[in-house]
């Protein structure tokens, strides 16, 4: 990655303008032709750099409910349990973490009902019961872009 | 409310869109539908605030952060808000919520900090700590990653 590769993935993660030619405003952001910006993000996106461009929608504002979850799971069952949990679409992000409770995941649904539900559900498929349930109260961040540098 | 084709367009945005000079053009080509009129209703969904933003979502570690740490901080009630704002407001942390706590987790404020390595990301958490005055915090490194992904709202 080049300086003007940077602050390209900088200005991309920011948002593109929702206008008919969106990279020919931020060609002239970064002073190089709307070309080059194209090629640019295509190549970002092969090198691995960019994981998704699209459409970021609020969850909570389309109805949804969301949380996060941590379970206590045995290390001789930690493949497994990644798995089952990996294979329910409402869990989107899931981690090992350094803790008692090493499993750490997050579950987004259309109702609160349906959250229940499925936590239930993950306690008794895996028959691990130490799950916590920790929704949000107050978010104080969520930073936009974490910025790659160039400028 | 959104109609059928809100909905098919917000999932065609939960897509990758094209990288061309008109992605909305090509979209909407796909939706059969004019661009003015999916540009119109996706301005909607940006100003009613259902769409924060068209942008990129990138790989944190490809891109050179590679320490990111979960900080977990037990902070009693009364200063939660002036914690959760000074930590927000610090570049290094991208994420800062109040969570709810229960008999086995007391630690009620959350963040998520990067860094170039483990001791830069140590480095500013003591700052924070001796900042914030709590010395009640967890360091949670993710050792694996096992899933992550945008959320697909409608199929």
């Amino acid at each position: 990655m080049d300086r003007i590769d940077k602050k390209l993935l900088t200005l991309i993660q920011e948002g593109i303008p929702i206008d008919k030619k969106p990279f020919e405003k931020l060609a002239k952001e970064l002073f190089i032709t709307e070309s080059e910006v194209i090629d640019r993000i295509h190549k970002l996106k092969k090198d691995g750099y960019i994981r998704r461009m699209g459409g970021i929608f609020n969850s909570h504002k389309l109805g949804f409910k969301s949380t996060l979850c941590a379970m206590k799971v045995p290390q001789n069952r930690i493949d497994e349990v990644a798995k089952l949990l990996n294979s329910y679409e409402e869990i989107t992000h899931n981690y090992l973490r350094e803790d008692s409770y090493n499993m750490w995941f997050t579950v987004i649904t259309y109702s609160e009902s349906n959250l229940f539900k499925l936590i239930d559900e993950i306690k008794f498929k895996t028959g691990i019961k130490d799950v916590i349930d920790l929704p949000s109260l107050k978010l104080f961040k969520v930073k936009v872009a974490l910025n790659v540098g160039g400028d | 409310m959104l109609d059928s084709l809100d909905k098919c367009i917000i999932k065609k945005l939960q897509e990758d869109i094209p990288i061309v000079e008109e992605p909305y053009g090509l979209l909407a080509a796909e939706l059969g539908i004019e661009e003015d009129e999916l540009i119109t209703r996706i301005k909607s969904y940006h100003e009613s605030g259902i769409l924060k933003r068209i942008a990129a979502v990138i790989y944190h570690r490809q891109a050179g952060f590679k320490a990111n740490a979960m900080v977990v901080w037990k902070v009693p009630e009364a200063s939660v808000e002036e914690a959760g704002n000074y930590m927000g407001s610090l570049s290094e942390v991208s994420h800062c919520y109040e969570r709810k706590i229960c008999e086995n987790w007391e630690y009620n404020l959350f963040t998520m900090i990067h860094g170039k390595d483990k001791e830069q990301c140590e480095n500013i958490i003591e700052n924070i700590s001796n900042k914030i005055g709590i010395k009640d915090y967890k360091i949670l490194y993710s050792t694996r990653e096992f899933k992550k992904s945008s959320m697909k709202y409608f199929k």
